[in-house]
Parts: structure tokens; sequence; C-alpha cells
């Protein structure tokens, strides 16, 4: 190997181009990320007190991260098969994980499956099928103007936009009753141009916890087809409601059951807390099966000029998992000892505010469901929280439960107290 | 009601993946897949590395599934800049490198094209006369105008390297080009390295940006720091380069899709905006790259015994593929071809150009049960001591009269 002289040319009196600037000089850098500017504060944060409750991950009582033991049995499996090779995946991703991904958001029995009706693809988790839904619709739908909720997640935004595509926002949150803004839903929906796509979170709601009641989703079902919009589903948090994975299915199901289309992406990432695999599917569900053919043709064609392929690891552990009944069983029964540790985070929350006599209507907290839950909290309360008491939340006032314990509530307790008087109108 | 999709048209059928499943669905003894471009062993086999084994063990299941950074694995992106731009460079030093993990060499392709046209938007790519399909795709996508430039000479089954400098020369300043760094694809048609300086100077009078798609560093010849050398080269004269990397072939990580991108910038501020736009690109994709082959990459390329195990087992996979086109060459010359089929020893890589034409390709298929795409590259990674023999004839049969 020579040695390598960064001055040295075999061809001398090289001209330097007058510009022998980089052609990207210009780049500016771009604006953090609020939700990793949180988290970055938080990890510089020295504070023994500091609290979490920022990016949505799943921590134990011990504030650690999860690994399913389901998971870890699936990876030794998989480490231990040698007749397992790491190919490339079909463009579509592992057929098996497909298969089972649908089953299990449409049901078994889903006569949208039976009739071949449903095209899924495993995409990367659900930015990854977000994107390729949006292209999607870009390249082969009719009508270019997304609804998305206000508020809804923080990247949702950016896959349609990304898309070429126009985005609209429907009302959904109701800060003074901290509950679901359902008049003014409809209304909104109600007044938007035909064809036109709504984006709803299949079941809870990031940033707010807060989910349509089934009668509801009945409702803004009726609502849909009667207008012909367009429904797609982000589920990203199958199982974590209700604890029963069929349950939390029910608002996509609802939209199959009438035999209307629709567009559902599915993440793995924290029912089976896979983040870092970036396991998910997209699928779409057709009027019939030649369109769905023909659907999951393009989608190649989308999905190739991006990655060509998805990654195998972490779609290999959910087939192993989804398709063993005995792990499946298991999974279940990890996945509702998180859901119920939420529960009871939010019980704990909840009661130590009413113990400690903090002003305000705290039922909120018990009355959301998943992960977060929409603190009410304004931007100057979550500001003085951190700067005080190393408690650590988007400026939205949006809490990863899932960041509590039982040793940890009495500090968010405290912090919220003092707060409170800082009260300003939101 | 009908379906919103009615409309939708049926996607044409990828060629490459077409010719596999058609091999798969011929019944005959005798069928020969030199197909698609991914490596088998002498057997036909598909391989998983010893180190890959070995990093896979000690991973499995130690480690919590977290989301990476947004710009992937710090540490397999560290290793992965080692092998382009050389393990003492100074531009890792100094930190000029803007670099993300990514999915694989199309993911980085992709991102690179993106960022080509949100930060460069009146800029256009020049693209080789072959290249891989798929190259066409990305750009297109990512709505960046292409141009080609002449790559391939077919009498000659070599460089047409007149017409690529003609091409450089007439390229408006500052144009884009893409470049295959190692082991053309398809046409396994490499510059010399006199030629590769040639390049890079009229690159530097021209002020042309060079991006290098390197998808076979250590695949081509068995050594990456040899393969690198193009690269090497124009860092060398002074150019502000990007790079794509895939670690699909040489670690035999393909449905892992472990990549990474890099851009060389003017110094450290420069890389970190640079960096900061391409996670931003990255993350209205899929948010943050997957986990498992990073960990696959840095556990093998951090641990010295387990890189040097690899960089044994790399060696190995080229110079069956080395060997092999020996072997086809000699056979075909055994049988009293009188067509010169230098050009398969010449040509180095996966692929080899054949010269085959459309017709004859046709005849390989259906008379002798070989399959492979009809612009007639073989992929070497099929060809086996096996089956050679039979390969050899029947080209011989179905150009003898040519």
């Amino acid at each position: 190997m020579d040695s390598r002289d960064a001055n040295s040319s075999e061809t001398t009196n090289v001209p330097v181009n007058p510009s022998s600037d980089s052609v990207f000089s210009h780049v500016p850098r771009a604006p953090e990320i609020p939700i990793y500017a949180v988290m970055t504060a938080c990890s510089k944060d020295p504070s023994p007190l500091k609290l979490n409750l920022g990016m949505g991950v799943y921590r134990t009582e011990d504030g650690k991260p999860l690994l399913l033991n389901v998971v870890r049995r699936a990876e030794e499996i998989l480490v231990n098969d040698r007749t397992a090779v790491k190919e490339y995946l079909p463009i579509t991703g592992l057929p098996e994980f497909n298969k089972l991904s649908s089953i299990l958001i449409f049901g078994a029995d889903s006569p949208a499956i039976k009739e071949n009706r449903v095209t899924t693809v495993q995409c990367l988790s659900g930015t990854g099928s977000l994107r390729i839904g949006a292209d999607f619709l870009a390249k082969h739908y009719h009508q270019d103007v997304v609804y998305i909720p206000e508020p809804t997640y923080s990247n949702h935004p950016n896959f349609f936009i990304a898309a070429g595509l126009t985005l609209r926002k429907y009302r959904y949150y109701n800060p003074q009753t901290q509950g679901l803004d359902f008049q003014c839903l409809l209304e909104d929906l109600g007044s938007a141009p035909s064809g036109a796509t709504v984006l709803f979170h299949a079941c809870a709601h990031n940033p707010t916890g807060v989910d349509p009641t089934l009668e509801q989703w009945e409702e803004i079902r009726r609502l849909i087809r009667c207008k012909g919009l367009f429904p797609f589903f982000d589920c990203a948090y199958q199982g974590f409601v209700s604890g029963n994975l069929e349950e939390d299915a029910h608002s996509v199901r609802m939209f199959v059951a009438d035999g209307g289309e629709c567009i559902v992406v599915q993440s793995f990432s924290k029912n089976m807390v896979l983040y870092g695999e970036r396991v998910g599917a997209l699928s779409i569900v057709c009027k019939n099966a030649d369109v769905a053919s023909r659907s999951e043709s393009q989608l190649k064609l989308l999905i190739r000029p991006m990655y060509s392929s998805p990654p195998i690891h972490g779609a290999a552990i959910a087939v192993s998992i989804m398709k063993n009944r005995e792990m499946y069983d298991e999974w279940t029964i990890e996945l509702k000892a998180m859901r119920n540790r939420l529960m009871s985070t939010r019980q704990q929350l909840y009661e130590a505010l009413l113990q400690r006599g903090t002003p305000g209507d705290w039922s909120h907290i018990i009355k959301h469901v998943g992960l977060f839950t929409y603190s009410g909290l304004s931007e100057e309360q979550v500001a003085f929280m951190t700067r005080e008491y190393h408690i650590y939340m988007p400026a939205n006032g949006r809490m990863n439960m899932a960041g509590l314990s039982l040793k940890t509530v009495p500090h968010l307790v405290d912090a919220i107290h003092a707060a409170v008087p800082m009260s300003t109108s939101k | 009601m009908s379906s919103w999709w009615r409309s939708v048209e049926p996607a044409p059928k990828d060629p490459i993946l077409g010719v596999t499943e058609a091999f798969l669905a011929d019944p005959s003894p005798d069928k020969v897949n030199v197909g698609v471009g991914a490596y088998r062993d002498d057997n036909g086999k598909p391989v998983v590395l010893e180190c890959v084994r070995e990093a896979e063990r000690r991973i499995a299941g130690n480690l919590k599934m977290e989301y990476l950074p947004m710009g992937g694995s710090v540490n397999m992106v560290q290793e992965t800049l080692k092998l382009a731009y050389g393990e003492n460079s100074e531009f890792i030093k100094d930190k000029r490198i803007a670099a993300v993990q990514s999915l694989s060499g199309t993911g980085a392709c992709r991102l690179f094209a993106d960022f080509q046209k949100r930060f460069r938007p009146d800029s256009q790519i020049y693209i080789p006369v072959p290249t891989w399909a798929n190259h066409h795709n990305i750009w297109r996508d990512a709505q960046v105008p292409q141009r080609s430039y002449h790559y391939y000479l077919p009498e000659t089954r070599g460089l047409d390297f007149a017409a690529l400098m003609d091409d450089v020369k007439n390229a408006p300043d500052g144009s884009f080009f893409l470049l295959h760094a190692c082991a053309h694809n398809p046409t396994g048609v490499d510059p010399t390295e006199v030629q590769w300086r040639e390049i890079s100077y009229q690159f530097k009078v021209k002020g042309h940006f060079a991006f290098f798609d390197m998808a076979y560093q250590g695949f081509a010849s068995g050594d990456p720091e040899r393969d690198a050398k193009s690269i090497r080269i124009f860092l060398n004269d002074g150019h502000f380069i990007g790079i794509s990397q895939s670690y699909a072939k040489n670690m035999g990580l393909y449905g892992q899709r472990v990549g990474c991108l890099s851009v060389l910038c003017e110094d450290e501020k420069q890389a970190v905006a640079v960096k900061s736009q391409l996670q931003q690109l990255a993350r209205r994709m899929y948010s943050n790259p997957p986990l498992h082959g990073a960990l696959i990459v840095s556990t093998i390329l951090g641990d010295p015994d387990l890189k040097k195990l690899w960089l044994k087992e790399v060696k190995v996979m080229a110079d069956r593929i080395i060997g092999m086109r020996t072997a086809l060459r000699e056979s075909l010359e055994k049988r009293g071809s009188t067509l010169s089929w230098r050009h398969i020893t010449d040509q180095i890589g996966m692929f080899c150009y054949s010269g085959l034409t459309p017709e004859q390709v046709d005849r390989l298929t259906n008379e002798y049960h070989i399959y492979m795409t009809r612009n007639g590259r073989i992929s070497m990674a099929g060809v086996t001591t096996g089956n050679v023999g039979y390969l050899a004839n029947a080209i011989h049969e179905v150009t003898k009269s040519a």
C-alpha cells in the first residue's frame, strides 16, 4: 500500500478551477427537529432527577428500554437457523410477513383478504409506509388534497409534502374539554372537496391520546363514504389501547367491512418493540383483486428507486412471533403488560395530582389512551418544568406515560403543581 | 361505485427479477442461472460469511431494539468511511465528511439524488451507458434530469475512453457525473488507473462533481484498498466528491440493506450542515435506518480479528469469480471458438458483458435453459466448475455462426 501524500498528483500543473469551493457551500444547516432537540437536552442534563417524557419509546418501571422476551426468543431461533440466508427480499418484502400483518390488522376472516382485494407490502416501519402510501396517492390518485388532524404526529406533514400533495387540517382536539372536538371534526371533513384523502390515527392518537368512541367512528365512517373521501389509516399502537389486538383494530375493520377502499399503514416499532429494525406494512384495500394486483405492481415502482427492497431482520422476527401460536400468545401477554403499566401509571399520576390538590381537572390523564397524554400544560409551563425540575417533554405538553414510574410520579407532580400557577390563557 | 384505482396500469415487469422467476419455473435439471447479481459459491449456493455469522451470534438478543439516530449508526459510518477514504484519511480526522447510514447503495444514491435536487435544482446527472437500470429510476424519481455519457464500446467490449472524455469535455462546466468506482455494472469494464487520472484531471478543469457508486469494494480485485483507487485519485486531486457504499455484496448483507452516503465538504461546519440536510431528507422517507445490518458491520469492522476474517472471505469470493472468468474463457477457446473472448478476463467484478445479442440470449434460454438478462450480461457469480463447461458449450453453439 503506497503512502498517500495529499498534495501529490501525478498530473502536474492541474489548473485549479476558479471555483474550488464545494458545490454545496451554500447548504444551510437544517433546523433541529424539536423532539430531537428536547432529547438531546435531556441526555446532556446531569441532574439525577431528570425525567424523560419526550420521545415515544416504551420504558420499563426502572426507566430502562425493554426487549420483549418473545423477540429475544425469535432472534435466537433466527441466528441458529443455518438455512436462513440473507439474500434480497422481494421488493414488496417478506411474503409471510405481509400475509400475517394483513391478518393482524384486518382480521383472519376479513372479506377483503378472502377476496384478494388487499395488497400488503413490507415497508420501513410506519414512516416508510406513510411515504410510499403518499407517493402512491400522488402518482395514481386524482385528488391531491390530504386532511390531517390538528394536532398530529410531527412527522406526518413531511411525507405528504415530500410526495407533492396539498395539506389541509381538520379540527381534532378540543383544548377546553381536552377531548375530541367531534362536531368540528365532522364539519371540517364535511366541507372537504370530494375525493380528498383523510388521515386517521387508527387508535391511540399521537400526540393527544384522544380517540373517537366506536359510535363516533361509525359516524365518521358514514360521512367519509357519503362524501366520497378516501380514508388513510396510520396504525402505530395496535394493542396499546385496550390491550387486545383485535379490539384496537376496530376502526380500520369498520371501514373495510363496508366494502369501501382505504390505505392502512402499520408499525411494529412500539407493539413489538422493534423500533430500530424498522418493521412496518402498507396495505391498500381495493374494490377488486385485479386493482389490488395492479396497485401492488405500482408500489414496486415506487419502492425500487427508493431503497430497492426492505430490510429482512425485523420482519423475520415479526414472522416468527406471529406464525407460532405459543409465541403469538406470549407476545400478547407482554404487550398487555406494557399497556397495563401505562394504565396504572396514568392512574398513579392522576391520583397523586388529586391528593396534592393541584388545581385543575386532571381526569384527561386517565381518559386518554395509548402512550401519550396531552397534559394541557402550556409552552411556558413546560419550559419552567424543564428548567426547574428537569422534566423533558415537547413544547406542546405531550407526555410519554411510558417514561413515568411509581418512583418518579411524585417528582412530576411537584413540577406540575409548581407550574400550574403560571397558567396563562392557552 | 368503482375503485379509485381503476386507472392504475400494471407496472412493467422488472427485467432482472423476471429472469429469476423464469429460471425458478424451469423444470430442466440442466438449468443455469447467470442472471441476478448475488454471489454463489462453487456449488451454486448463496453464502453467509463466517464473520457475519459470528457477528450475529454476538449481537443476538443482547441489545434493545432502540431507534438509531437519524444519521444511523455512528460506529458503522466511521468504519465505512475508512474503507472508502482510507484508514488514516485526513478528511475523516478533520471531520470534513458529511455521512449518514443509508439503505444500502440504492438508498445512498436516492438520498444523494434528493439532496442534489434540493440544493442544486438546476443541475442534472450524467449517467454512463450502460448502467445499472435502477440508476435511471432513482434520479428520475428525485426529479433530476438525466444526460448520458459514453462508456461501453461494443466493438471492443471495453471502455469507449475517447468518447467518454469527449462527453466530459463537452458537458457544461460544473456538471454532475455518476461514476462506478470499480466493477462497473453491468459491463465489468473499468477504466485503468491511468485513465482514471485523466478523467480526474479533466473533471478538475471543468469543475465537474463526481458521485461514485461503490457497490463492489473488495469484490472486484479482492483487495478493498485497490478497489477504492479511483476514489483515492479524485481525493488526491482535490475533488469534493460524493460516495454511495454498499455492504450488500462484499459482506453478503443483501437483505439487511446496509450502506452509507458520504459527501466531502470544505470544512467541519459545512459537513455538519450537509449532514443535517441529509438527515432531513431521510426523515421524510423512513425516519431512521435499520439497526441489524449496521450492528453486523460495526461488530465485524470494529474487531481486528473479525475484520481480518472478512477480508479473507471477500478475497475468496473475488478469487472464485476471477477463476471462473479464466475457466469460461479457456473453455470457449478450447472449443475452437474463433471469436475473441478476452473480454471475459479483462472485465472485472460480478458481471461480464458477453457481447451476446438478445437473439443469442433467447436461444441460450430456450435451447439450453441458461438464464441471463437479454443484454448479454452474465453474472459470473452464477458460474461454477460444475456448469462452466456446459455454459461454454452453449455459448459456443449459439455464436459459432456469428
